[in-house]
């Protein structure tokens, strides 16, 4: 096996560019060599300083999940929080979550949530993709091999209020059944997003036309509300859980997370 | 039968430092903690080999041909040995011989061992294991176990036929309830070294619960004399049940004697999951008939348990299942149809509470609903029932003779304070934890009884023994055994009883092979304390009264021999005269049932009740388990801190089982073999626990003590389930509960 340390973004991109296999925090790469996956070529990213920067509205793409809990945006350290354990957190990385896109992925309802962009770096360049184009599937994107994530890029103003919540089988370090975030802004503006209901994180845009127009907490088109996102979602049933559980839990989950966001905004 | 050994101890003895009754720090308690101690996984030695173990990936399939060629042309692999190289028997079994070493003809569930290899490195051999080319035919599985019941395909029926079949009660209440497959996990992986003597013979330190009847396997597959196979204990992170059955251990010896070189292996997670057996699911229908006064008055049961591929101990996990069908009730007329059935999923066996637990998750069940029907409040009910000591056991008729405080564990467990509501808004209390997915107006909090109860010691007729032997050597006094220490805390009780009966205060416990003593049995059924505990109870008192016997003393310490308030004998001569004793403890004697499954076929018993309190997010199917109370017959608490050790890691357990542990096997494969997948409780899902120990003496183990293993498990996944049903309404006939059973019926 090829085993390279990269020190810099330019060792980095010289590796990928040789068809190397990006290794961050490793908490989903080596579960797969432990279930037997053997790369021949990998390059270590944790020693590249300029992947744990955090400019702004730019978080690098190294920015362990133990740095976003306590200083990342509102619903993105919520999330970050479920990441599985200390040690993990102290681990994994935003970057990696994005780059492994896992369905499941804890960070990832956020992003779509916020319309948050990817950038992708080459030795042809650098290039952002908005949430939607860069994730295309179960565990695919449209990053080329020898592109780097180099960091997500949020935008300027982020929405007042933001509330994640991830149903699990147990209270803590668990995948996600389903996930979700839902932002509101002081016009009205909604974003609904959910993790683990589809092959991608998903937003729900009838959802979100019917929120932009409730204010009270306690409004009976709540209702209503919940049944759009549950029939919005496209689950699956597998050993996790059931498609009838996870369509009901994401109604639920953002109908709550709603009535949050209201209660906030009333207070 | 050994006579039980006194229990009178002398005021001086009695004041023994670290003897009996106290919470004697474990001598290994430290070296774990700090990651010095020796697990089977950190043996190594000079000029070692690494094994790997080719498994089926089929359930059901037959061998045509294994090509070990190209495993062995890859630089580095040493031996690809197959079910040809077994030297004698092929089959191995704990109960029954009737599973392959490996594979020959037919696999039988995934995960079969088909090969193994050795290498130089442990990932040239897994690199090897995948190279070895198996061809197969598939076959159809049988993987539904009420299909393999109607085909004749058991391990064991047993029909329980007692009272009168023309007695009916006036109100009756029948279900049908459903266990899921726990696996016992424990952290520490299947794990060993074999090491060949040089003169064909071989030692092998491996995981194990029993070193003895590993000894007898592998002397009969290696076609050995039992003198040229030592077993040794090792070290051993948790058992549970998993490590009664051979996995391992013939295949290192196998590839040692090979090789002429030692070998090691280190199961992964997910081969751990394959490599042993699991907690039997089962499905049970039950029929309750009381009368008025909510007397029972007939109980029937049809009890099926999955086997899986192999015997293992299928068939007296079936007995215990049946047995304790009724639960820790009177009832005179009882039938009970059990079967233990065969089929291509993975092999179970033993586990913690050993089918007790199935049939108390439905008893209690039972009981909460015939309450309901009676209008009756469910303790009042339990309390009317209760059994006792001198009453008959409910299924089998034996006549309890030991204490067996069943009312004294309601009374004293109702009255236990509750615990105040709860009204913080700390996620970390509430359902979902760091999910944040529940405010404290989304939980109904519920409150759930129920009681258990399970046999101690081997039963139906086994000749149930264990040797230990006392011995005075400079270094102090040394206890040995071969009664294994999984982390239980054997090694400390055992030489408090040494240290209380010796009078001496340095003793030590050593671990020591099948070569140099007898067996102690298997550390499971709760029995280790009683049995091995015995055995040295008897030992040191017998060497005790030896020595004073010798020299007129009056009695023993760490200066040695008083007699009128002077030192006769220096504790260095009497360390340098050769003393020790040698004893083997049975426990009394039990039959073997008789064609209506009657008899006397258990020594000892042992209740414990739980009360549960859970708060349950109803929209969402999720539950925080708040706090676990409990109250537990001990017999007498020979180390306090242990009792309750072993009570509140029970109860996790039966927690886990209650709410997400279970192996989900779908056409005979395991879905989740891993931690990612096979959910263990976390400490944000660990409830509070409060126990009373429960001390009425009168058993035969030693100073009255009853074994606590297994109570704690039993009833603790019971009273869950019926907390649950307390705060939703809802039937909830199956564990584990997942979020859709309580969500998709509750509503919001």
């Amino acid at each position: 096996m090829d085993f390279v340390v990269a020190t810099d973004l330019e060792e980095a991109l010289d590796a990928l560019g040789r068809g190397a296999l990006p290794l961050a925090g490793g908490t989903d790469l080596m579960v797969g060599v432990n279930a037997g996956q053997r790369p021949d070529n990998v390059v270590a990213l944790r020693r590249v300083r300029e992947l744990r920067q955090r400019n702004g509205q730019r978080i690098g793409a190294g920015v362990t999940w133990r740095v976003i809990e306590d200083e990342g945006p509102r619903a993105l350290a919520q999330a970050a929080r479920t990441v599985g354990s200390p040690q993990i957190r102290n681990a994994g990385t935003l970057g990696g979550n994005v780059g492994t896109a896992s369905p499941a992925g804890d960070g990832l309802p956020f992003l779509a949530a916020v319309d948050a962009e990817i950038e992708l770096t080459s030795r042809e360049g650098v290039r952002t993709l908005r949430w939607d184009e860069f994730f295309t599937g179960v565990k695919e994107t449209a990053r080329r091999t020898d592109e780097l994530i180099t960091a997500v890029v949020l935008p300027a103003a982020l929405p007042g209020r933001q509330e994640f919540a991830k149903i699990g089988v147990r209270n803590a370090m668990v995948i996600a059944t389903v996930a979700c975030v839902v932002t509101r802004a002081d016009d009205g503006t909604t974003t609904v997003a959910l993790g683990s209901v589809a092959p991608t994180p998903i937003r729900i845009p009838e959802a979100e036309e019917l929120a932009k127009t409730l204010s009270d907490p306690g409004s009976a088109a709540l209702d209503e509300f919940q049944h759009l996102v549950a029939a919005g979602v496209r689950p699956i049933t597998d050993h996790r859980s059931t498609e009838e559980y996870r369509r009901h839990g994401a109604g639920v989950l953002a109908r709550r997370l709603l009535t949050r966001c209201l209660r906030e905004g009333a207070a | 039968m050994t006579a039980p050994p006194s229990t009178t101890l002398t005021d001086h003895v009695t004041g023994t430092v670290n003897g009996i009754g106290e919470s004697t720090v474990r001598p290994d308690g430290i070296p774990k903690l700090q990651g010095s101690f020796a697990y089977a996984s950190d043996l190594e030695t000079e000029g070692m080999l690494w094994a790997a173990t080719v498994r089926s990936p089929h359930p059901h399939a037959r061998i045509v041909d294994i090509d070990p060629g190209p495993a062995l042309a890859i630089g580095g692999v040493h031996a690809v040995l197959t079910a040809e190289d077994v030297p004698g028997r092929l089959l191995f079994g704990l109960e029954h011989p009737d599973q392959p070493v490996l594979a020959s003809d037919v696999v039988r569930y995934w995960g079969e061992p088909v090969a193994i290899v050795a290498a130089e490195d442990p990932e040239t051999a897994r690199i090897a294991a995948a190279a070895v080319t198996v061809e197969y035919v598939v076959l159809d599985p049988l993987v539904d176990p009420e299909e393999a019941d109607t085909r004749d395909e058991v391990f064991r029926r047993i029909r329980i036929r007692r009272g009168d079949q023309d007695v009916r009660g006036s109100v009756v209440v029948e279900g049908v309830y459903e266990v899921g497959m726990q696996d016992q996990a424990p952290l520490g992986t299947e794990a060993g070294l074999a090491i060949p003597d040089g003169e064909g013979g071989v030692d092998l330190y491996a995981t194990t619960q029993y070193v003895h009847a590993d000894h007898s396997q592998i002397v009969a597959s290696l076609d050995l004399t039992a003198e040229m196979v030592r077993s040794h204990p090792t070290g051993i992170g948790g058992a549970f049940g998993a490590r009664e059955d051979v996995n391992l251990h013939i295949h290192l010896c196998m590839l040692a004697l090979y090789t002429r070189r030692p070998v090691k292996q280190v199961y992964q997670r997910s081969e751990s999951f394959t490599g042993h057996v699991h907690r039997h699911p089962a499905r049970l229908r039950y029929r309750h008939e009381a009368d008025e006064d909510g007397r029972l008055v007939r109980v029937e049961a049809d009890v099926l348990i999955d086997g899986g591929a192999y015997a293992s101990t299928t068939s007296a996990v079936l007995g215990n299942a049946c047995y304790f069908a009724v639960g820790p009730y009177k009832c005179d007329n009882v039938n009970v149809d059990g079967v233990g059935v065969r089929t291509n999923n993975p092999p179970c066996g033993a586990m913690r509470g050993f089918g007790a637990v199935q049939v108390c998750f439905a008893h209690e069940a039972q009981m909460d609903r015939l309450a309901a029907a009676l209008d009756m409040d469910p303790l009042e009910l339990r309390r009317r029932n209760a059994l006792a000591t001198g009453d008959a056991l409910a299924t089998t008729g034996q006549r309890i003779d030991t204490p067996l405080p069943t009312r004294e564990v309601i009374d004293s467990l109702v009255a236990m304070p509750m615990p105040e509501d709860d009204d913080s808004e700390d996620p970390l209390r509430l359902p979902g934890g760091t999910g944040l997915t529940t405010e404290r107006r989304d939980v109904r909090r519920g409150v759930g009884y129920a009681f258990g109860i399970k046999n101690l010691g081997f039963s139906e007729g086994s000749d149930d023994y264990a040797q230990a032997r006392v011995l005075l050597s400079p270094q102090g006094a040394i206890v040995e055994t071969a009664a294994i220490e999984v982390g239980q805390g054997l090694v400390t009780v055992v030489g408090q009883i040494a240290r209380s009966a010796l009078g001496i205060g340095n003793v030590e416990v050593r671990h020591i092979d099948t070569s140099r003593i007898g067996s102690a049995g298997s550390t499971s059924a709760s029995r280790q304390t009683q049995l091995t505990g015995g055995a040295v109870l008897a030992a040191a008192t017998a060497l005790r009264d030896r020595v004073l016997t010798e020299f007129a003393g009056e009695y023993l310490d760490d200066d040695g021999v008083w007699r009128d308030g002077e030192l006769v004998v220096p504790y260095a001569e009497l360390a340098s005269g050769g003393w020790e004793e040698t004893t083997t403890f049975r426990h009394p004697p039990t039959e073997e049932p008789d064609e209506n499954g009657q008899g006397t076929l258990h020594a000892d018993f042992a209740v414990a009740g739980h009360r549960a309190i859970v708060d349950v997010d109803v929209g969402l199917g999720l539950v925080r388990v708040v706090r676990i109370d409990t109250a537990q017959d001990v017999g007498k608490a020979l180390n306090p801190e242990s009792v309750r050790g072993q009570i509140e890691g029970g109860i996790l357990q039966g927690v886990g089982l209650a709410m997400m542990e279970e192996l989900i096997v779908e056409g005979g494969v395991i879905r989740n073999p891993t931690f990612t997948d096979y959910l263990l409780p976390t400490v944000l899902d660990a409830p509070d626990v409060e126990a009373l120990l429960i001390e009425q003496e009168g058993s035969w183990g030693p100073h009255g003590a009853k074994g606590v293993g297994e109570p704690p498990t039993i009833s603790s996944t019971a009273a869950v389930a019926a907390a649950i049903r307390e705060a939703t309404g809802l039937a909830l006939p199956r564990v584990p509960i997942r979020p859709e059973h309580v969500a998709l019926e509750g509503g919001v």
